[in-house]
This record gives C-alpha cells, structure tokens and sequence, in this order.
C-alpha cells in the first residue's frame, strides 16, 4: 500500500451497438489511475468520465469482482483476462501497467460466442454443453450417506482441480480455433474420476463433446492457448482425460 | 398485525416430520399443469427450481446474469455446516440448532431453525452424490474443518471453493432438468415487478437485459430466491448486480419486510485502499482457524513493519477477551472489535482501518505447505489485490457488509403474507437471527432449495386451480405500463450525477450511521438524509442511453432508486429495535464490558414492516418468538 | 459414422495416421542410414532386400501407407477448414503464450510435406525426375547379381545443389511439422498427464530433431563430398 502514482493511459476498445452493426476501436483516455486500481476500476472511472461528457459509457460483463463467477471476459492486448497467470480481468490491477501505456480491449472472439454489446458476448454455448450431460442424473433426496462410497484424497484433490473451472470462456477466446475442449473436459473430468459420475462417463463425454461440435466451436489442436489463458489454470491434462473418455466410450 | 409463522406444534423433533405428513400433495399427473416462477437461480433458487422440475412442475427459472452458475453463491468460500457428528466430537441435530439459534441471539424462529439442522445431512448426502467434490482424509473420508460459533468440527469444504463447488453442483442439476424440459431458463432477465391479482401473487414483469423489451410471466405460485440487499452499503463483498430490486417491488405490492436491520459486518475482509474502490473482498472467515488477530499495543508501533513490533507490545484481542473462542468469536463479536480497535486509533494499512491477521505461529507450527494446502487460494487472492504476501507478513484485514439475515417475511412453509409469493434463501428472513454464523448460508439456500420448498409449495398449490390467471390480466398490462413509466421518468431526468455517484452517497450514509455501531442521533440522521439524496437522484441523475436496449446505467438506476427506498427503512427499523442484538448493535444498548445488551422483554419478536410509499409511515407487524426449546439466554463466547 | 464426424475422433484418426508415418520415417531413416555402409552391400543391398520381398506385402504395405496419408491428409484440411471459422476475427494485438511457430503452421508444413512426398516418389521411387540417373536403369554388381544402382541415383541427384536444397527444405518443414506432431498424438490418444505432458513435447521436439539431422545428413554429406558414390 505505500505508493499512490497515477498513470495515464490510452485505451483502444472495442464498440459495438449490437450483434447486427460491425464494431470498431474507439480511443480513450483513462486519468489519475493509481496503481492499486483494479481493471474494471480503472475502466469505472473512463466510464464515470464518458458519462459526464455525455457520451455512452463502455458496457462489460461483470459482477463478482472477486474472480469466482466468471462474469468478467475481455482481452487485453491479445491476452484473455490480460494474461496474468491465474487471474481473471476483475482481479487483475493497474500495476501490472505503466504510465503512458496503450491497452487494447476487446471482447471475447469465437464464433460460437457472438457479441452482444461492446464487450459483452453471448456465453449460453457453454450452458449447452453442460445442459447435454455436465451432471450425475441423481435424484433430490434418496442418495446414500455422503460417506457410503469412500473417495481416496488424491482423487478428491484432482476431481476438485477440474471443477474449479468459473465457466468464463477465457480458453475458448484463447484458441486459436476457438475450441471449448478445455471447458468441456473439465466437467468430463471432474465427473468421470468421482465414483458418482462413473456410471454416466461414456454417454457423458459422448453427448458433451458432440454439443460441443454442434455449438460451433473449433476443434482442438493441442496449442494449449487455453491452459495459458485460463484464470483458474485448469490443466490440460483434462483434455487428454477426455480424449481417453471418449476412447473408452467407443467400446463401452 | 400480530403475524402467525404457522409453525407445526409437538415435541420439536417431530415437527417437520410431522408437517411433511401433515401437507397435502399435488397428484403427479397434475404437476405439469402448475406453473411456477424462480427468481434468482443461486443455491437457494438453483437447488429449487431443478428440484421442483424434477418433480414434475413447470418451472420458469429466471437471472440477472448470462448463466445461472454465476449467482453470487459462489463466492462462498469457506464451507457447509452440518449435524453428522462424523468426527464423533459431539455434535448433534439439536447442538447445531442451538448453535445457530444462539449465534443469532435468539432473534430466530425455533422450529425454522430446527428443521434446517435436520436437513442439513440431507445436503451434504446429495451434493456428494451430484459430485460434489468435498476434501477427503486419506481414507477417503469426508473431511471436517471448525468454523466461527461452534466449538465442533461440523464443516464440510472444497478447498475454499465451497460455495462454487455446492452451486455448480446445483447449476449440473438445473442443466439436467433444463435438457429435459421441466425447467426453462431465461438469463439476463430482471425483474422489476410482482403481479399481484385479488391478493394473490399470480406473475413478474421482467426487463430482458439484452433487448431492453419489458416481459410479463404468469404462474400458479412465484418464488423469490433473489438473495441479500447489503449493496445498499455500495461498498461491500457482494456481487456489483445484487440489488434488493426484485424484494423490493414485492415489498411495494405489500409483502412485508422483516428485520432488515440484521446485516452482517463479515471480519475478514480486504480493506479499502481508495474512494474508486467499487467493491470489497471478502476472504474466509476458516483464515481465523490457523491466523491470529493483533493490532499493535501502543500507538508508536502503527507505522511499523509488523515483524517489528515485539510479540509483548501486540494485543492479540480476541484471544484476550474471549479465551475460550479466542480468534474464532462469531463474526459481529469479531467486526466490532476490530471497529474499536481502529477507533481507538491502532488500526494499520491505509486510513487506519485495518487490524493483522497473522500466521506466523501456524507455519511455525505446522508448515507454510500445510497452510498453503488449507487456504492457498485465498492467499493467492489477498496477494493480488494487496501486492502483499501473507505467508512473509501477517495480512490486513477490516470488517465490510456482507449478509443480510432480514428479509421478506415467511412463514414455516417460506410463503410470505402475500399468497402464492414465496421467498427462499437469503431474500427471506427465516433461520439466521440477528446474526448469521459462518458456513450456515450455504446450509439456508440449499435446505430451503433441496429440502424444504418442494414439500411446502405443493400444499399451497392443491389450494389452487392451475392457470387461473393469464399474462393477459389486465394487472399484467398495468405492471407493464408501470415498469416503463419508471424507466422512461429515468431517461429523461438527464441530470448531472450518475448513478455511482449516489450509490456512493447512501452507502456512506448507511456505513457511517447505520453500520457496526448505530446510535439513535445516527440513525435520525441517516433518516433525513436518504430522502434528501433520494429527492436529489430523481432530479439530477443522469442514465444515458435508451430503454431498448443493453444499458447498464438503466439497470443500476432502478437499482440505486430501490436502495434509497429501502435504505431508509433498513434505519428506521434500526432505530426502532432499542436493543443490541447480533448484526444489529445500538451504542446505547450495550454491557459494561461493550457486548450486546439484548431487551427480551420488548423486542424478543420479528418486526415486518409494510412499506406504504415514500411520504406514509410503514407500518411494523410483529411476529412473538417463542422459544421452548432453546432457552433465551445471555449470549457468551468467553 | 459417429466417430469420424466427431471432433475428438477426427483427432484421433489424425494423431494415428501421423503416428504411423511417424513409425515409417524413423524405420526408413534407418534403412537408408545404410548408406554410410553398416548393411554389406550398402544401400543397394538393402533396397535389393526390399524388392525381393512377395509383391503383395510391397503393394499391401504401400497401399496402407497410402491410405494414411489420404486420411491424414483429407481430416488436416477438413479439420484446419473447421478451425479457421472457429474464431472469425483475429485480436487487435497478436499475443500467444503455449502456442508455437510449429503448432500454429501444421497445415503448411503439411502441405510441403505433401508436396515433397510427390516429389520424393518422383525422384526415387518412380525415378522420373532425371531417367539418366535412374537406378532402376543402371544395374550394378552386387554378390553375384546385378542389382539396381541406388546409391549412384542418390548421390547423383543430391550433388545438385538445388535437389539438396528442396530435401533440405523438406526436412525442416518435416521437423516442424513432427516437433507439435509427436507430442500432440499422445495428448490426444489421452496418454498424458501433467507431469508427462511438458516431457512430452520435449520428447517429441527430440525425436524430430534426430530425424531431421539423420535425413540431412545424407545429402548434406554427399554436397559436401565426404560420401562418394
């Protein structure tokens, strides 16, 4: 907390009315931002500036601000969530700058997330995906005790790696394919290592990962983008778990 | 009024096992035919509307958000209570209510209270079985960790992921139920008004955050599960779009609000580090398991390292004050203290807000790689924020809003007075008091989500015919010309400040007059200055764009313009509850030692309130506590 | 079929054809690496070796090898098609973390190596790029027998500088394409984990390296002289 510099930085973002008008880069300057700014802080006060010139402030998708709901999504000079390892956009701080900096904003590529507004795009691809088999098809109420089936640690530990995916697209809009395999294999890990999501893995990737297709997204070509881009550094070790899910699945 | 919470009678046990019997069910071929609306889709509103479609009623599942995952119970780190007894420490079903019961200083309905400790099993049984992934012993056994009010281990944690990992496993069952069509969601939809038709709450008007088109929705009962309103703070842990909104345009059709001067003060937060803060970060309350909380015994010592002030000139207060709960005391204990501590001019960090929690004795003892293994994410969280690192040095931490235990009134079957409007989660005021301990809120939307309204709605629904009312009700058309009227008169004000600017206002009011420690003069105060800021907003706000359309500046407008209505009755309730209880601590009611004086005698009751508009009066309605199996007594953690 | 229409399997079919080409080049790197004279008879002996072998095992074996390379071959621009609509626009500013210059050019390294295959079978196998030289044509000794003269054809066509220069060419294209390709097949027939994955790609950047600097080998030491026909 010692020192307060403020910067000044010129913003190059992305607008765009809707999904039907083409967008383009418009340039902002963004004042008195001090180092302990948080991204969407520093982008609140352009805005509270914008507002006051009479101008339309810049829309984005955000609400926790604390880098669990997976709300926020913007690329920052090419780097989904800005390229910080393991932070997300609301997370990431002005210190990671410098006075006189340039910094591009644009919202998320792919073609299955299609702009919204400005920086907001239209996510319900990944919904679909889980919609077609990210569950256990268990019942409310009539489980066993919590404790009936023995789960080792190690298992745990991992099913729990997978599952801290926020769902924010960030691998998506980080391949260059625009592929979701790392989502997807996240949720098809998890469930395929607990001994609750055994019973459904091979219908489970098989109606996962063709959702998936169907949603238009790319395919995987192992650049690993996404590991490099997700805020939560899931693994992509998942991907090749899945890839062995859905070879198994084949002879199941 | 004198309210009636309807609960079962009989030896506690048995209630909810009995009421369950007692309830009349809706025959399953007829449950399609049932139309029921879910607003919010968190743990409370997730769990029920996936619970409710697979029973077999029409859900229309309603957020404000692109996906239902992202409701702001995932935030949640720390854990879930539960009554299982696993490690054999004690606990018990009736323990765990009387711990919450207690926690709450006795401001909470018994038989509500129990039947949450009852289900609470039921929980952690169906999340592991959604696949949950709860940590494990090595054994493979469910682990346990203790938390804040509680001297058993009765927790149940996914790292410090817990509140994700118990939505997402609530989200996988609504996914499930939305592929098969018992459920239809609809995202980025709010809702700015309830449909009340001859006294009965028949639908929603809604906003489409997309296209800016105003929707209406018909059904047969319309659940509320639209979470806390402590944004009316504006600095606090809650996500940027929770907003008090959606109970409040069912306050305004005359569902009564009750207790929302019950907010909790949550201890271990990050501390604020400008005026451009937007919001603040909260980090689990678990941290106060392995950390120690100090501030510097003499005032020299502020401007310190902290590794340079010797141990004999720190004061480890809680562990001073309440030595058998020590750093562990229930939340509001822990939020004053640290209040006081700063008032008394010890605090640390910027502005003097601030108080060390340090860790140093717990890497001493057992590891840095123990203690990163047990909260690594929150470290890593707290070193992002701060630039600091809280393994090399102890981390600053300051009280901030965080919880609201009041809300709309409900009786035991969660129906609010208004028939047909139900209310789940932390929107409703049932189980937590006047002060909520930790890990219980992910217990309360779930319970209320699982457990509790798929029983209870049915026997509201058989009392009625489905489909009996329309959108095309006349009181639908009104709504809708309502919702546009307000959102027209806020296009057109095209003042001078915008809405951040007022949000800031009331919330500053509301921290300094109707925060940790209110005071009569404080809360008069506060109550002629929201109407003044109010008065201001609708003169001199400005909200660019236009209604038919994504805006963002529409949207936080309608929800600054609720929270300058419904702040005023936050202090007015306040002022009226002359007493020290829990979240809810008056200056003047306090013990010779600063503890919460509690009057039993005159307020050992529920106040809900109806809101009559802005220039009347609101009218209180008061529900008795009774309490018969837990005796009311002074609550103590020394 | 379901499996070939699905995104993971069209992977998959591609990780195995490549692999096995994969197999091919290392098993005819070594074949030719007898040139340097460790087989008696050279590589004359050795191509000798492998023309006496029944003619339905050569034409079995060169129509499997033909096919891998059609469905390698048809799924890379199927898939490389797919892919390139995945994200219609490209960011303002290029920023790439894990990706490489190898990953990110398959399909051109690809398309060389396609291209050189044509022209490899031209020159060796049909040996119709310079008939003078055609070892087919010109019959050498070898034990008692007269045996195509591969080695002559070999260095003759690698003294032209031009021809070791496209070989060479060849062969980074070949590296590139190997160095993403190797490691890639083991992620996607799901033989990795975190801690392999890194090893992975370290491995399989080796074994492109070594068969690179084997196949250059050979022409280079033929420019350079040092192996003589």
């Amino acid at each position: 907390m010692s020192d307060h510099k403020t910067m000044t930085l010129t913003l190059i973002v992305w607008r765009q009315k809707n999904a039907t008008v083409p967008g383009k880069f418009e340039t902002y300057t963004a004042k008195n931002i001090t180092s302990h700014h948080s991204f969407l802080e520093m982008l609140d006060c352009v805005n509270e500036d914008l507002i006051a010139a009479g101008k339309e402030p810049i829309v984005f998708d955000h609400d926790c601000r604390e880098g669990i709901c997976g709300m926020c999504s913007q690329v920052i000079n090419g780097a989904p969530h800005g390229g910080q390892d393991r932070t997300t956009v609301c997370q990431l701080h002005m210190r990671k700058f410098k006075d006189g900096d340039t910094i591009y904003i644009e919202p998320w590529r792919a073609r299955a997330f299609p702009i919204i507004k400005d920086l907001i795009v239209d996510r319900a691809a990944l919904d679909t995906i889980i919609q077609a088999g990210g569950y256990t098809s268990c019942h409310t109420g009539g489980v066993p005790d919590g404790n009936a089936i023995l789960i080792p640690k190690p298992i745990a530990e991992e099913a729990t790696d997978a599952a801290e995916c926020i769902g924010c697209g960030a691998c998506v809009a980080g391949c260059p394919n625009g592929a979701a395999m790392l989502f997807t294999s996240a949720k098809v890990s998890q469930l395929a290592l607990l001994p609750q999501g055994r019973a459904e893995a091979a219908t489970r990737v098989k109606n996962m990962t063709a959702a998936m297709s169907q949603c238009g997204f790319g395919n995987c070509t192992n650049h690993y983008e996404c590991m490099a881009a997700c805020p939560k550094g899931i693994n992509v070790k998942f991907i090749a778990r899945m890839n062995r899910e859905f070879i198994k699945a084949q002879f199941a | 009024m004198i309210l009636d919470g309807k609960c079962p009678t009989g030896p506690i046990e048995k209630t909810w096992d009995k009421h369950r019997f007692d309830l009349k069910l809706v025959n399953p071929a007829n449950k399609r035919k049932y139309n029921i609306i879910m607003v919010g889709t968190g743990l409370a509103g997730g769990a029920a509307a996936a619970s409710l479609g697979e029973l077999g009623y029409n859900v229309q599942a309603f957020c404000y958000q692109d996906s239902p995952r992202r409701a702001h119970s995932i935030a949640a780190q720390g854990g879930i209570n539960a009554a299982k007894n696993y490690p054999s420490d004690g606990d018990s079903i009736l323990r765990l209510m009387y711990d919450t019961i207690k926690g709450g200083d006795f401001r909470a309905r018994e038989h509500d209270v129990w039947r949450l400790a009852q289900v609470s099993n039921n929980i952690i049984d169906q999340c592991v079985a959604q696949g949950v992934p709860f940590a494990r012993d090595y054994a493979g056994y469910l682990d346990n960790r203790s938390f804040g009010g509680a001297q058993v281990s009765r927790t149940f944690y996914s790292r410090g992921l817990t509140g994700q990992q118990l939505l997402l496993g609530a989200y996988s069952a609504l996914s499930r139920q939305i592929k098969a069509g018992t459920v239809k969601m609809h995202t980025r939809r709010e809702m700015l008004d309830l449909v009340v038709v001859d006294g009965v709450a028949r639908g929603i008007t809604v906003r489409n955050l997309v296209t800016g088109e105003i929707e209406t929705h018909a059904a047969d009962a319309v659940c509320l599960a639209s979470g806390g309103y402590v944004n009316v703070f504006y600095l606090s842990t809650n996500a940027k779009g929770c907003s008090v909104t959606a109970n409040w345009s069912a306050a305004k059709k005359g569902a009564f609000f009750a207790n929302p001067c019950y907010t909790q003060i949550h201890p271990t937060c990050i501390p604020q580090a400008g005026e451009y803060q937007s919001k603040l970060t909260l980090m689990s309350e678990s941290l106060r398991n392995d950390g120690r909380i100090w501030v510097p015994k003499n005032k020299a010592d502020i401007g310190k390292l902290p590794a340079d002030v010797p141990e004999a000139d720190r004061d480890y207060y809680l562990e001073r004050k309440y030595p058998s709960f020590g750093n562990l005391a229930p939340r509001d204990i822990a939020s004053r203290n640290a209040k006081e501590a700063c008032d008394n001019g010890l605090g640390v960090g910027p502005g003097g807000r601030g108080v060390y929690l340090d860790f140093a004795d717990s890497i001493k003892r057992l590891s840095e790689d123990t203690i990163r293994e047990r909260y690594g994410n929150l470290f890593e969280m707290y070193e992002k924020i701060t630039d600091e690192n809280g393994y090399k040095r102890p981390m600053r931490i300051y009280p901030a809003p965080h919880y609201a235990m009041g809300g709309l009134w409900v009786d035991y079957n969660l129906m609010s007075n208004i028939p047909g409007l139900f209310v789940l989660g932390e929107a409703n005021f049932s189980v937590h008091g006047a002060n909520r301990l930790g890990a219980s809120a992910l217990m309360q939307g779930l319970s209320d989500g699982y457990f509790v309204i798929p029983y209870t709605i049915g026997g509201y629904l058989v009392t009625v015919k489905p489909g009996d009312v329309k959108n095309d009700h006349p009181e639908f058309k009104k709504s809708v010309e309502d919702v546009k009227a307000r959102t027209n008169k806020f296009l057109n004000i095209n003042g001078k400040k915008t809405i951040t600017e007022f949000h800031r206002e009331l919330g500053k009011v509301m921290w300094n007059d109707v925060g940790m420690a209110r005071s009569k003069e404080s809360l008069t105060d506060a109550i002629k200055k929201i109407p003044a800021i109010r008065e201001e907003f609708w003169q001199n706000v400005k909200v660019t764009g236009s209604g038919a359309e994504l805006n963002q500046q529409l949207e936080g407008a309608g929800r600054v313009a609720d929270f300058l209505e419904f702040g005023e009755l936050l202090a007015k309730d306040a002022l009226h509850r002359e007493e020290s209880c829990g979240g809810h601590f008056r200056v003047e009611h306090q013990l010779p030692d600063g503890e919460a004086k509690r009057n039993d005698a005159d307020f050992s009751y529920v106040g809900a309130w109806e809101f009559k508009g802005n220039d009347k009066e609101p009218e209180l309605h008061k529900e008795p506590l009774k309490f018969e199996t837990i005796h009311l007594a002074v609550r103590s953690y020394k | 079929m379901q499996f070939i229409s699905s995104s993971i399997g069209r992977k998959i079919l591609m990780a195995v054809t490549g692999q096995a080409m994969v197999l091919f080049a290392i098993i005819h790197l070594l074949g030719n690496s007898s040139i340097f004279g460790w087989l008696n008879g050279g590589i004359n002996a050795y191509a000798e070796h492998l023309h006496s072998m029944p003619l339905p095992i050569i034409i079995g074996f060169r129509l499997v090898l033909l096919a891998m390379v059609c469905v390698h071959i048809w799924f890379g621009i199927q898939l490389t098609l797919e892919n390139r609509g995945g994200r219609p626009s490209d960011y303002a500013v290029k920023f790439t973390q894990k990706a490489s210059f190898a990953s990110e050019n398959m399909i051109w390294t690809g398309t060389l190596l396609g291209l050189f295959l044509l022209y490899h079978l031209a020159h060796f196998t049909f040996q119709v790029i310079s008939p003078e030289t055609a070892a087919l044509k010109n019959l050498v000794p070898l034990h008692d027998a007269m045996v195509p003269n591969v080695l002559g054809m070999v260095v003759a066509g690698f003294k032209n500088i031009l021809v070791t220069l496209i070989y060479s060419g060849a062969m980074v294209a070949l590296f590139l394409h190997l160095s993403h390709g190797i490691q890639s097949f083991f992620q996607t027939m799901g033989w990795s984990c975190d801690k392999s994955q890194p090893l992975l790609v370290k491995f399989g950047s080796l074994v492109a390296l070594v068969l690179f600097l084997g196949y250059v080998t050979i022409p280079l030491t033929i420019i350079a002289g040092i192996l003589k026909g």
